[in-house]
C-alpha cells in the first residue's frame, strides 16, 4: 500500500498504535480471540484492509513462528504503514499486557500466601488442566489424521512425555520429516 | 547473566512456537521449569491469571517470568525475546507472501509441525496433569487424599463444562470457588 511521508505518516503510526493498544487491552486469552476484534477495528471501522487481507493475515500468522497476536499485529502494521507501521502496531498490542502483568506481579506475590488464595488456586489448577486438555483435543480434531500425521503425533508425544526430549528438537525433527515426506509424495505423483 | 539468558530462552520459545495460545505451553513447560524459574504449580496458576487478564498469553507469561527473575529489565528482555522472531519473520515473509505460501518447503514443514504440535500439547497435558493431581508425587495413599479427589472431581466437571462451551474465565472462577469451599470443608493443609 502507498503511503505519504511526514505528517500523514506520523498520523498513521499513532493511529495504528492506538488501535492495536485497544485490541491488546480488551481481548482476553489472546490469539484467536483477537481476530474478530481486528476485523471490527481494522476492516469494518477503519477500512484499512479488506476481508480477504484478513484471511491472508490469519494464514500467514498461523504458518510462521510466534504467537498469532504478535504475528497479526506485525503483518497488518506492515501492510498499512511499512516497517514503522509494523513496529507501532506490535508495540501497541504488547504494551497493555506488559504494563498490567508487571504491576500484577507484585500483587500476585503478596496475595499468594493467603489461605483462601491457595485454596482457590487448588481448584483453578484443575480448571486450567481442563482448558489445556480441551485445546489439545480441538487441535487434534483440526489436524489431518493420515498415517504420517498420526505417526508424528504419537512419536512427538512419547518422546516428550516419556523420554523428556526438548520440544525444540521435536519441532525441528517434525519439520524435517515433513519436508522429506512432502518431497517423496510429490515425486510419487509425478511418476 | 540472567538478562541475556531470559532473552535467549524466550527468543527460542517464540521461534519454535507455531499457532496461538496454548501452543506455547509445551515449550514454556520444558524451558522454564528446567531452568528453575518457576515451579509446575506456579506455571499452571499463572496460566489462569493470563486467561483472566487482557493481552496475548505469550506476552503475559514472558513479562511475568521476566519480572520474577530479573525485575523490570528482565520483563523487558523476556518480552522482547518472545516478540522478535515473529517481528523479523513476518517482515521477511510479508514481501514474498505468495512465494512463501506456495513453496514446497513450507508445505513440508507444516505437514510435519502441525501433528507434532498436537503430540507436544498432549505431552504437556500429562506433565501439567501430574503436577496438578499429584503435587507431592505418587505414593501409597495419595489416591484417597482429599486434595487428589477434589482436584479430580473439579477437573472432570470442568472438562464437561468446557464442552458445554462455558467461557474460560467463568470456568476459572467456578473452579476457584469449588477450591475455596472444598478446602475449608475438608480442612486441607496448604
Amino acid at each position: 500500500m502507498e503511503h505519504k511521508k511526514n505528517d500523514s505518516e506520523n498520523h498513521i503510526y499513532l493511529s495504528l498504535f492506538l488501535t492495536f493498544f485497544m485490541i491488546g487491552a480488551f481481548t482476553f486469552g489472546g490469539g484467536y480471540a483477537m481476530i474478530p476484534v481486528i476485523q471490527r477495528e481494522i476492516v469494518d471501522k477503519k477500512g484499512w484492509l479488506k476481508k480477504d487481507d484478513l484471511l491472508e493475515m490469519l494464514a500467514v500468522s498461523e504458518s510462521t513462528p510466534g504467537p498469532i497476536a504478535i504475528n497479526s499485529a506485525t503483518f497488518v502494521g506492515y501492510r498499512i504503514g511499512g516497517i514503522g507501521g509494523a513496529f507501532f502496531s506490535t508495540l501497541g498490542v504488547v504494551l497493555p499486557a506488559f504494563v498490567i502483568i508487571s504491576l500484577l506481579s507484585f500483587v500476585l506475590d503478596a496475595f499468594s500466601h493467603i489461605k483462601e488464595v491457595k485454596y482457590a488456586f487448588m481448584g483453578i489448577r484443575a480448571g486450567v488442566l481442563a482448558l489445556i486438555l480441551k485445546a489439545a483435543l480441538s487441535m487434534f480434531l483440526q489436524c489431518k489424521k493420515d498415517i504420517f500425521s498420526l505417526f508424528i503425533m504419537v512419536s512427538a508425544f512419547i518422546l516428550v512425555a516419556v523420554f523428556s526430549i526438548s520440544p525444540v528438537f521435536i519441532i525441528l525433527g517434525c519439520a524435517l520429516l515433513g519436508i522429506i515426506f512432502t518431497l517423496l509424495m510429490k515425486r510419487r505423483i509425478k511418476k | 547473566m540472567i538478562l541475556l539468558e531470559l532473552f535467549i530462552t524466550f527468543f527460542k520459545i517464540g521461534l519454535f512456537t507455531f499457532g496461538g495460545g496454548y501452543a506455547m505451553v509445551p515449550l514454556i513447560n520444558a524451558e522454564v521449569l528446567e531452568k528453575g524459574w518457576m515451579t509446575g504449580e506456579q506455571l499452571v496458576n499463572f496460566i489462569a491469571v493470563s486467561e483472566s487478564t487482557p493481552g496475548p498469553f505469550a506476552v503475559n507469561i514472558s513479562t511475568y517470568i521476566g519480572m520474577e527473575t530479573g525485575g523490570i529489565l528482565g520483563a523487558l528482555c523476556a518480552t522482547l525475546g518472545v516478540i522478535l522472531p515473529s517481528f523479523i519473520v513476518i517482515l521477511a515473509v510479508a514481501r514474498f507472501i505468495d512465494a512463501f505460501r506456495k513453496s514446497t518447503l513450507m508445505e513440508g514443514v507444516f505437514t510435519g509441525i502441525k501433528p507434532g504440535a498436537v503430540g507436544l500439547l498432549f505431552a504437556a497435558v500429562i506433565s501439567v496433569g501430574l503436577t496438578t493431581l499429584f503435587p507431592d508425587g505418587i505414593n501409597g495413599d495419595v489416591f484417597t487424599s482429599p486434595l487428589f479427589l477434589i482436584t479430580l472431581i473439579t477437573f472432570i466437571l470442568m472438562v464437561i463444562l468446557s464442552f458445554k462451551k462455558l467461557h474460560p474465565i467463568l470456568m476459572i472462577v467456578l473452579s476457584g470457588i469449588i477450591g475455596i469451599a472444598a478446602g475449608h470443608i475438608f480442612d486441607i493443609p496448604v
